[in-house]
C-alpha cells in the first residue's frame, strides 16, 4: 500500500515538497531535469479545461504534467 | 510556425553539422539555450539573418548558420536547437549535445531567460562541464525588470567562472557586449577556472579512476572528466557520436574497458547502481544550479507571476478555455476575410488591367497570336489569379497568427487540448504542430520533431495535412463566399462566412483526432507516452516587428513559392487546353477521363484535375479550375466573385459540388513540398506513402458519403 500522497492529489493553490519519484527510465530523467528532485517545492497552479494535464510551478517555471506522470511524483 | 525559407522547401531538413567557413580564421560560435529564451532573436540580431522566433520548443529546427562581424573579426554563429539539457532524450538534444561536444565550436554562448534563471542554469552547468569556453548571455532583462526581478550578474559570473552578459535582444541591447565578451574569451591565453559540478564522493572517486586513462587515449580532443562520467552512465547514442568523432572505438580499448569495469565495481560496492548514478548526476546539476542562484536572484515582489496566472486562469479555464480558443480562431478568420475582400478586388482589377495592356503590347509587337495567348492568357493570368486570391488573406492572416504566437498563446492551446490527444493515444504537443500547419503543412511536419515518441511523431506527421494550410484558405474562403453567403449582405455575410470557415477548420481538427485514434488503434499501436509541457511566460509582442517579419518572411516567401509554381502550371494548362488530339483538347481528354470518378465524389473532372495539377502548391487549385473552365467556355468578365460563381454554375456547379470541393480541399494528398519534407523527416518511403494515402482516402470517403447522401435529398 502506498500511503504517501502524489502530486496528482494536490489541489489548485496547494504546495508540497518532492519526496521521491516512482518513474523510471527517460521519464525519470525528464522529471528530474525539470527540477523535481527531493526537497523541491511544487505548487499546483491550474487545471486544463478537461482536468488533465495540470500546470505546476516548479523552480520558477510553469510546467504541465499529465495525471499518469504526476502520479509518479511522491510528495510530502 | 517557423515558416521561413529555412523551415519550408528543400532546406527544411538538417544539413548535418557541416560548417561552411568562407575564410580561414573565422571563429565558430555555437548558440545554445533553453527553448523560449529568445535565442533565435539573439541569432537574428547578430547575423542580420531573418529567422522566425517562436514560442515552443524546437523552433530552431535546423542548424541555422549566419555570419557576424564584430570589430573587424568574422564569426560564424550556429544556432543549435533549444534544449533544457544535454542528456539527450530527444533528437534535438542529441543534435545540440553533439554539436557542443564534437562540433568543435571555438566558443559556446548559452542564452538564458532572466526571469527563470535557475532553470536555465542547468544547461549552462552541463555545457560548462563539457567545455570551458562558455559565455552566458542572460537575455530578457527587460522582462525581468518589468517583473521586478533583480539579478546580481557579476556575482553569477564569479561563481560560474565564465563571462556573463546581460541582454535584451529584442531591442538589440547587450549584444555588442556579448560579442566583446566572446572575443575576449577567444583571445584569453590561459584557461579560467570554471565551476565544476561536484558529485557524491564515490562517484568522484570512480571518475578519478577512469579519467587518466581517458585523457591518455583521447588527448586534448575532449574533456576527460566529462567523458569518464558519460562512460560510467553508458549513454549509447553519445558513444556512437563519440566513436565517429574520435575515429576509433574508445570502449573497445582494453585498458579503457578494464578501468571502466573497476570504476563500475567500485560504484556498485558503494551502493550506487546504474539508476542511482543517473539520479545523482541529474540531481547534482539541479542542486548546483540552485546553489549558484542562491542570493543572486531577488524578487522585489512576490507577485511577479501573478499577471500570467490571472491570464492563464481565464485562457485555460474549464468553462472559458476552449470557447475562447475557438472564438480567437474565428476572430482571426473574420478579420482575414473581411479585410481581404477589398484589396483582393483591387488587386485583381489592377492585374487584369495589366493583362489587357500586355496583350496589346504583344499585338503591337506583331508577335504571333499563339505566343501572346500562351504567355498572357496562360502564364500571366494564372499568376495574376494566384497573387490576387492569395496575397490579401495571407498578408492579414500571417501577422495575426504571429501575434498570438509571440504572445505565448500556442502552448496554452496544447495545454487545453492535450487530454483529447491523449484519448487518441497521441501527444498534446501535436496541438502545436497542428497550429503550425495552419501556416504551412511542411513547417508543421518539421515541427513534429518536438514530439519525443517516434510513434506519436508519425501520427502527428500523417495527420498534419488535416488542417488547411494558408495555401488552401483562399480556396475555402472563395467557395464559401460564392456559394453560401452570396445572397446575404453586410455584416451578416462576413459573420456567416466566418462561422462556416471556422466550422470547416473544426472539422479538420476533428478529423485529426479521429485519424490519430484510428492510427493508434491500427498501424501505429501504442499507449500515450508521458510528456512535460512548459507554459512560458506571456510576453508583450512587438507589433511592428511582427508585421515586418511575417510580411517579409512568410507572406512574400510563400507567395514567391506559389508564383514559381503558378507560372509553369499556367503554361502546362495552356498547352493542355490548346493541343488537340483527335477532336478534343488534351485538357478535355484528361477531364473526361477523370470525370466519372470525380462525379462519384461530387466534383467533376476539371476540379479533380485542378487538385492533381495543384500538387506542387495548393494555392493554384482555384486558378487552375477557372483557367480550365474558361478554356472550354467563353471569356467573361472575371472582375468579381459573382461573375466567377456564374462561370462555375454554368459548368454545372451546385452547392453539393461546392461542399465536396471544400471537403476535398481539406482532405487530400499533401502538396509536393510537404511530401518531400515527410520523406526527409521519416527517412521512410513507406510512411510517406501512408501520409499521402491516409488523407486522400479519408477525403474520398467523406466526399463520396456526403455526395451520395446529399443527392438523395436533392
Amino acid at each position: 500500500m502506498n500511503t504517501s500522497t502524489c502530486l496528482t492529489q494536490l489541489k489548485q493553490g496547494q504546495r508540497a515538497k518532492v519526496k521521491s519519484l516512482l518513474a523510471t527510465g527517460s521519464m525519470r530523467r525528464r522529471l528530474q531535469e525539470i527540477g523535481l528532485i527531493e526537497g523541491t517545492q511544487v505548487e499546483c497552479l491550474q487545471k486544463s479545461p478537461a482536468g488533465d494535464p495540470v500546470a505546476y510551478l516548479i523552480r520558477g517555471a510553469v510546467i504541465a504534467l499529465r495525471a499518469e506522470d504526476s502520479a509518479t511524483v511522491l510528495v510530502y | 510556425m517557423g515558416l521561413t525559407n529555412q523551415s519550408t522547401g528543400t532546406r527544411a531538413v538538417d544539413s548535418g553539422l557541416v560548417i561552411h567557413r568562407t575564410e580561414k580564421g573565422e571563429k565558430v560560435i555555437a548558440l545554445a539555450g533553453n527553448p523560449n529564451v529568445g535565442k533565435s532573436t539573439v541569432f537574428n540580431e547578430l547575423t542580420g539573418m531573418r529567422q522566425h522566433t517562436g514560442n515552443w520548443p524546437g523552433k530552431t529546427v535546423t542548424n541555422a548558420q549566419g555570419n557576424c562581424t564584430y570589430r573587424g573579426e568574422s564569426y560564424i554563429m550556429v544556432d543549435i536547437p533549444g534544449t533544457y539539457s544535454l542528456m539527450a532524450h530527444s533528437a534535438e538534444e542529441e543534435v545540440a549535445r553533439d554539436f557542443i561536444c564534437f562540433g568543435n565550436p571555438d566558443a559556446t554562448v548559452v542564452v538564458c531567460d532572466a526571469t527563470c534563471l535557475e532553470r536555465n542554469l542547468n544547461l549552462v552547468l552541463q555545457t560548462i562541464e563539457i567545455t570551458g569556453k562558455v559565455v552566458v548571455c542572460v537575455n530578457l532583462m527587460d522582462e525581468a525588470k518589468r517583473k521586478k526581478i533583480s539579478l546580481d550578474l557579476q556575482e553569477l559570473s564569479r561563481r560560474l567562472g565564465v563571462p556573463v552578459v546581460p541582454a535584451a535582444a529584442r531591442s538589440g541591447k547587450g549584444l555588442d557586449e556579448l560579442m566583446q565578451a566572446v572575443s575576449h574569451l577567444l583571445k584569453r591565453e590561459q584557461k579560467a577556472k570554471t565551476i565544476q559540478i561536484r558529485y557524491a564522493t564515490p562517484i568522484e572517486e570512480a571518475i578519478a579512476m577512469l579519467e587518466p586513462t581517458i585523457r591518455e587515449k583521447t588527448g586534448q580532443k575532449i574533456n576527460a572528466r566529462w567523458l569518464s562520467l558519460k562512460l560510467l552512465d553508458y549513454d549509447k547514442a553519445l558513444l556512437q557520436s563519440l566513436n565517429h568523432y574520435l575515429g576509433f572505438e574508445l570502449l573497445s580499448d582494453e585498458q579503457v574497458q578494464q578501468k571502466r569495469k573497476e570504476a563500475l565495481a567500485y560504484l556498485q560496492a558503494h551502493g550506487i547502481s546504474q539508476e542511482a548514478l543517473l539520479d545523482q548526476i541529474v540531481a547534482s546539476s539541479v542542486l548546483t544550479a540552485e546553489k549558484v542562484c542562491r542570493g543572486i536572484v531577488r524578487y522585489d515582489t512576490d507577485l511577479y507571476q501573478e499577471r500570467d496566472r490571472k491570464i492563464d486562469r481565464i485562457l485555460t479555464n474549464k468553462w472559458t478555455g476552449i470557447p475562447i480558443m475557438i472564438a480567437l480562431l474565428a476572430v482571426i478568420f473574420w478579420i482575414t476575410m473581411t479585410g481581404a475582400n477589398y484589396p483582393s478586388q483591387l488587386l485583381s482589377d489592377g492585374l487584369f488591367w495589366v493583362e489587357d495592356r500586355l496583350a496589346d503590347a504583344f499585338a503591337w509587337m506583331g508577335s504571333p497570336n499563339w505566343l501572346c495567348d500562351m504567355l498572357v492568357h496562360g502564364v500571366y493570368r494564372t499568376l495574376a489569379w494566384v497573387v490576387s486570391v492569395m496575397l490579401p488573406p495571407m498578408a492579414i492572416f500571417f501577422p495575426l497568427f504571429t501575434l498570438l504566437e509571440d504572445l505565448g498563446y500556442l502552448p496554452r492551446v496544447a495545454f487545453n487540448l492535450d487530454k483529447y490527444f491523449k484519448k487518441c493515444n497521441a501527444c498534446g504537443k501535436q496541438a502545436l504542430t497542428m497550429c503550425m500547419g495552419f501556416g504551412c503543412n511542411a513547417a508543421g511536419i518539421v515541427g513534429c520533431r518536438i514530439i519525443d515518441s517516434p510513434r506519436e511523431r508519425l501520427i502527428a506527421m500523417i495527420t498534419n495535412n488535416f488542417v488547411p494550410c494558408n495555401g488552401r484558405f483562399p480556396t475555402l474562403i472563395a467557395i464559401i463566399t460564392m456559394f453560401f453567403v452570396g445572397s446575404l449582405m453586410g455584416p451578416l455575410q462576413s459573420l456567416t462566412s466566418t462561422l462556416l470557415l471556422t466550422g470547416v477548420i473544426l472539422l479538420g481538427v476533428l478529423m485529426t483526432f479521429f485519424v490519430s485514434k484510428l492510427l493508434s488503434k491500427t498501424v501505429l499501436k501504442g499507449i500515450p507516452s508521458s510528456f512535460t509541457l512548459e507554459l512560458p511566460p506571456y510576453r508583450r509582442p512587438q507589433i511592428g516587428k511582427v508585421l515586418v517579419r511575417s510580411l517579409l518572411d512568410r507572406t512574400l516567401f510563400v507567395l514567391g513559392r506559389a508564383a514559381c509554381v503558378a507560372a509553369p502550371a499556367g503554361l502546362v494548362l495552356w498547352l493542355l487546353a490548346n493541343i488537340s488530339v483527335g477532336d478534343m483538347t488534351l485538357l478535355a481528354h484528361c477531364c473526361a477521363f477523370l470525370d466519372p470518378f470525380a462525379q462519384l465524389l461530387g466534383m467533376d473532372g476539371v476540379i479533380l484535375l485542378a487538385f492533381i495539377l495543384g500538387f506542387p502548391a495548393n494555392e493554384i487549385v482555384v486558378p487552375i479550375m477557372i483557367m480550365a473552365y474558361m478554356a472550354s467556355g467563353t471569356l467573361i468578365d472575371m472582375s468579381d466573385l459573382t461573375a466567377l460563381k456564374q462561370l462555375l454554375v454554368d459548368h454545372g456547379w451546385t452547392w453539393i459540388t461546392a461542399v465536396s470541393t471544400m471537403l476535398f480541399s481539406l482532405m487530400h494528398w499533401p502538396c509536393s513540398t510537404t511530401c518531400l519534407t515527410i520523406k526527409k523527416e521519416t527517412q521512410s518511403l513507406k510512411w510517406t506513402v501512408v501520409s499521402v494515402l491516409v488523407p486522400t482516402l479519408m477525403g474520398m470517403t467523406v466526399c463520396f458519403l456526403f455526395t451520395t447522401v446529399a443527392r438523395l435529398f436533392v
